[in-house]
């Protein structure tokens, strides 16, 4: 019996996530004597994937047919359904993201296997199987209970602690012969994958409150200081103060940092919904009121213009 | 062509969830139900698309499973410009019933396109799009930021973290509509209102599907700790918590 992890790369780089999703899988192996198989799919090298080992994958599978270069759901689906099978998987592990989102359904259909998305713990009892999720957007939780044999939980990050367990891991080359039906790509534009506001430890983001497109020298200076991203309110993008990729929230991307810095952002619920899972929320707005001071950890009540400025001071201080 | 668009309801995203004294279900009192939002621009834009045809679109179609109360959503979809609502008559317990349900009824119908919304705001689950397309074994694409009728085929953006795709497609399939796919929904006008009470809508007998997931319980998330608070000219002193407290920069 096994537990099934699938890894996301981005241009051969393990994903951020990754090590918790391996974290995650070998806290419940603990507990249920199961074993960890990581499975990477595509152009990644053996070392970045055997690295999963130090957090107890103990058999990592590469799968590397061509068919698979870009994200077939069919493709893929077929590849981990065949993997999951041959290697007794009982349960499958991937991220709540794009990918995951993209091939769990058509797996939990599959396998037959009840999928619970937006998982963030482990599991508080394995027999009934409950485990936790977020829904309405982060406004409430359920605790959900898997009726089926085989399970597929995707995980929000931060939905464990990441603990280093150093295994011996053994390796596996896969391919199999793929039958599904693709499409006709016509263009594919790369987007710099050093730079994903997803993969960012920390994140500065602008609101309406930084008064326009002009105005974001001081997030942009703060951001590459802390070596992080830059992200802003819907509205921003809207107006096209800001490139639409930076939008964050319900609409927008879903992210989760250690640390979220957000500037002259009132902190409406369709935003919050976007950035709720961070671990650690600053707050800078002029209004005392705004709702974002609920969620902050750290607030400064001021005029961003002037509070940047200074903050960045602060910050290149630090040694 | 025939578009199916797949369409939740949901409580307003402003609305506050509040769950009954066991914490089994949700209190429906005071609740603001509307189209899922992410339905609301899937359907807005297969009715462009229809406009924009020049013939070769001849319907759209809305689907839906759920009770009876739910009707009210599927008159203002009709009201924005779909020219058909199918109810399937069923309370669905899971997002695998809710895809059973609607392969079920879309085995019935001639299609081209299904057009499905990347969450409901509700379980937030990204679940029924992917299942429906697995269980009809049909194409699917996910994360679609635009999409458009380009000679007798659809072309599809896919729009992920790492860049966009632009991919032509063969119908029949499934596309799971994300951010991009229009930009505002549309608004129904005096006229569409007055025409949705004349336009069908259909109801189709569920059957009692069998579901993957049970939910147990509800649970309301804690108040986060309060916000600690500096005064503007104590940004040394944040950044020093920052730092030392926090551990994050
Ligand atoms: C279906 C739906 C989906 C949505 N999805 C999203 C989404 O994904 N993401 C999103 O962000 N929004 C989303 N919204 C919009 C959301 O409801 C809010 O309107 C939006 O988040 C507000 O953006 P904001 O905080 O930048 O602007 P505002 O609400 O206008 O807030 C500006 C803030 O700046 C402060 N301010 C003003 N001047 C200064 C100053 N000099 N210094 C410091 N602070 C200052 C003000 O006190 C205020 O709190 C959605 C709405 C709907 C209906
Ligand atoms: N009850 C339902 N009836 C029809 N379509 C639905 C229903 N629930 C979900 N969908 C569709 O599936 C998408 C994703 O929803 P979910 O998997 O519930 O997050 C929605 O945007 C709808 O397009």
């Amino acid at each position: 019996m096994s537990i099934i992890v699938y890894i996301e790369h981005l241009e051969g780089k393990l994903k951020k996530q990754s090590r918790e999703l391996v974290s995650y899988a070998s806290q419940l192996a603990e507990k249920t004597s199961q074993k960890v198989t990581a499975v990477g799919v595509g152009d990644i090298s053996r070392e970045e994937l055997e690295s999963l080992s130090r957090f107890g994958a103990s058999k990592i599978i590469h799968c590397s047919n061509p068919e698979a270069a870009t994200l077939e759901n069919q493709v893929y689906t077929q590849l981990l359904a065949e993997i999951f099978e041959k290697e007794s998987g009982e349960i499958l592990i991937l991220a709540n993201s794009f990918t995951g989102k993209a091939i769990a359904p058509r797996l939990s259909v599959r396998l037959k296997a009840g999928l619970v998305a937006g998982v963030v713990d482990l599991p508080e009892s394995l027999d009934p199987f409950v485990v936790k999720k977020k829904i309405f957007n982060g406004k409430a939780f359920a605790h959900s209970q898997i009726l089926t044999k085989s399970k597929i939980l995707s995980l929000n990050s931060n939905a464990c602690e990441v603990k280093e367990k150093p295994v011996e891991s053994e390796w596996e080359e896969f391919s199999s012969q793929v039958s599904a039906p693709k499409a006709e790509i016509v263009d594919v534009s790369k987007m710099d994958a050093d730079n994903l506001l997803t993969e960012s430890s920390i994140v500065v983001s602008g609101g309406r409150g930084m008064k326009g497109a002009d105005k974001w020298k001081p997030i942009e200076e703060l951001a590459s200081l802390l070596k992080g991203a830059t992200a802003c309110s819907k509205p921003v993008s809207d107006e096209g103060w800001r490139p639409h990729e930076e939008h964050v929230g319900q609409t927008g991307k879903t992210i989760a940092p250690d640390l979220y810095i957000a500037v002259g952002i009132s902190g409406a619920v369709q935003h919050l919904a976007g950035v709720s899972s961070s671990k650690t929320i600053v707050a800078i707005n002029s209004d005392k009121d705004a709702p974002i001071f609920e969620i902050a950890d750290y607030g400064i009540v001021g005029d961003a213009h002037e509070v940047l400025p200074a903050f960045i001071q602060s910050v290149s201080k630090l040694d | 062509m025939h578009i199916v668009v797949c369409i939740s309801h949901v409580p307003d995203t402003t609305t506050k969830i509040r769950f009954n004294k066991e914490l089994t279900q949700l209190d429906s009192q005071g609740v603001k139900w509307v189209i899922n939002p992410w339905d609301d621009l899937t359907l807005t834009r297969a009715i462009d698309m229809k406009e924009a045809s020049g013939g070769k679109i001849t319907k759209i179609s809305v689907i839906h499973v759920g009770d009876a109360t739910t009707e009210p959503t599927l008159r203002k979809a009709l009201a924005m410009g779909a020219d058909e609502a199918i109810r399937v008559d069923a309370v669905s317990s899971d997002s695998y019933s809710t895809a059973s349900h609607l392969a079920a009824a879309l085995k019935e119908l001639e299609y081209d396109l299904v057009l499905c919304g990347i969450e409901s705001s509700d379980y937030n689950s990204s679940a029924v799009g992917g299942m429906l397309a697995e269980i009809l074994d049909l194409y699917s694409v996910s994360s679609v930021s635009a999409i458009e009728l380009k000679d007798e085929g659809f072309v599809v953006k896919r729009e992920q973290e790492t860049g966009k795709e632009t991919l032509r497609i063969s119908t029949p399939f499934v596309a799971i509509g994300q951010k991009g796919i229009a930009i505002d929904p549309r608004i129904p006008s005096m006229r569409g209102v007055m025409s949705a009470r004349t336009k069908p809508l259909k109801v189709v007998q569920g059957e009692s599907g069998e579901s993957y997931i049970h939910t147990m319980v509800y649970e309301y998330p804690e108040p986060k700790g309060s916000c600690r608070f500096f005064q503007p000219d104590e940004t040394d002193q944040l950044a020093d918590a920052l730092r030392r407290e926090a551990k994050v920069i």
